[in-house]
């Protein structure tokens, strides 16, 4: 599987170990987004520093990967990459998540 | 600086992002610079997977052929295929996605017009006969001189 994922101060973080996340591996990361997320924190914090690339379908998997968590939960997004950071300020997707530089930013505000 | 290459690939999901990655790193090696190579990615693989999803969908599949035309100043991708023509017989206009809904309302899909008209230059829609052929231009060099092609007249 290309998601890992480990516990650290009040958040679960999910890392995706793929460089892309497209129409063909859509499906599989939502549904693996929902085993990894699953009875968790609230607050999950989705690692995609190894993702150089994903489209609309990508795009679409994270949202639903979001909703799936249910009320009273967030996703957050960590370490986006030049064109990963396109789509989603491009599609406004931006407005929606929270999006942090690095993971250690992400980190930084849970602690700070 | 012109170039010109022909593919074809089958339209499934495994076998186009192959495809994609062959056009695009020949383009790289003809000289199609990193700034430019993300955009022109990301606009063909929505493409194609609009062909993939939407025209050859219940068709039982069928082929994808892409030509590519690299100059100094452009890149012209023509992708072409033998599926439904485009609803309409032309391009979605540009739409933005609503987002002002509650989270369990967000969309999970419908962004990849808006992606294909922000990120090229002229797109171009014919249906001759039973071929669908979209034209992509990029200009490379200058400032992008997008223009809202779908939109109405202005008054």
């Amino acid at each position: 599987m290309f998601l890992t994922s480990t516990q650290r101060g009040g958040a679960r973080i999910v890392s995706v170990k793929a460089e892309r996340i497209d129409a063909a591996v859509a499906i599989q990361f939502k549904e693996d987004m929902r085993v990894e997320t699953e009875g968790g924190p609230d607050r999950v914090i989705l690692n995609l520093s190894d993702v150089s690339f994903i489209d609309s379908s990508g795009l679409g998997a994270i949202v639903a990967a979001m909703k799936q968590l249910g009320a009273g939960r967030r996703l957050d997004l960590a370490g986006l990459r030049p064109m990963v950071d396109k789509v989603f300020r491009l599609t406004r997707m931006d407005t929606v998540f929270t999006l942090f530089p690095s993971l250690e930013d992400a980190m930084a505000e849970l602690e700070g | 600086m012109s170039h010109h290459s022909s593919h074809s690939f089958k339209a499934n999901e495994r076998t186009v992002r192959d495809g994609i990655t062959t056009v695009m790193s020949q383009l790289r090696a003809r000289g199609l610079a990193d700034q430019h190579a993300g955009d022109v990615e990301l606009a063909l693989v929505e493409v194609v997977n609009n062909v993939v999803e939407h025209g050859y969908a219940g068709l039982g599949g069928g082929l994808i052929h892409i030509d590519a035309q690299l100059s100094a100043t452009g890149l012209d991708l023509c992708v072409s295929d033998f599926g439904r023509p485009l609803p309409g017989g032309h391009v979605p206009p540009m739409q933005a996605v609503d987002l002002d809904c509650p989270r369990a309302a967000l969309p999970e899909g419908g962004f990849g017009w808006s992606l294909i008209h922000q990120l090229t230059d002229v797109l171009r829609y014919e249906r001759r006969g039973t071929r669908n052929t979209l034209l992509m231009r990029f200009f490379l060099t200058g400032p992008r001189r997008k223009r809202q092609r779908s939109a109405p007249p202005a008054p």
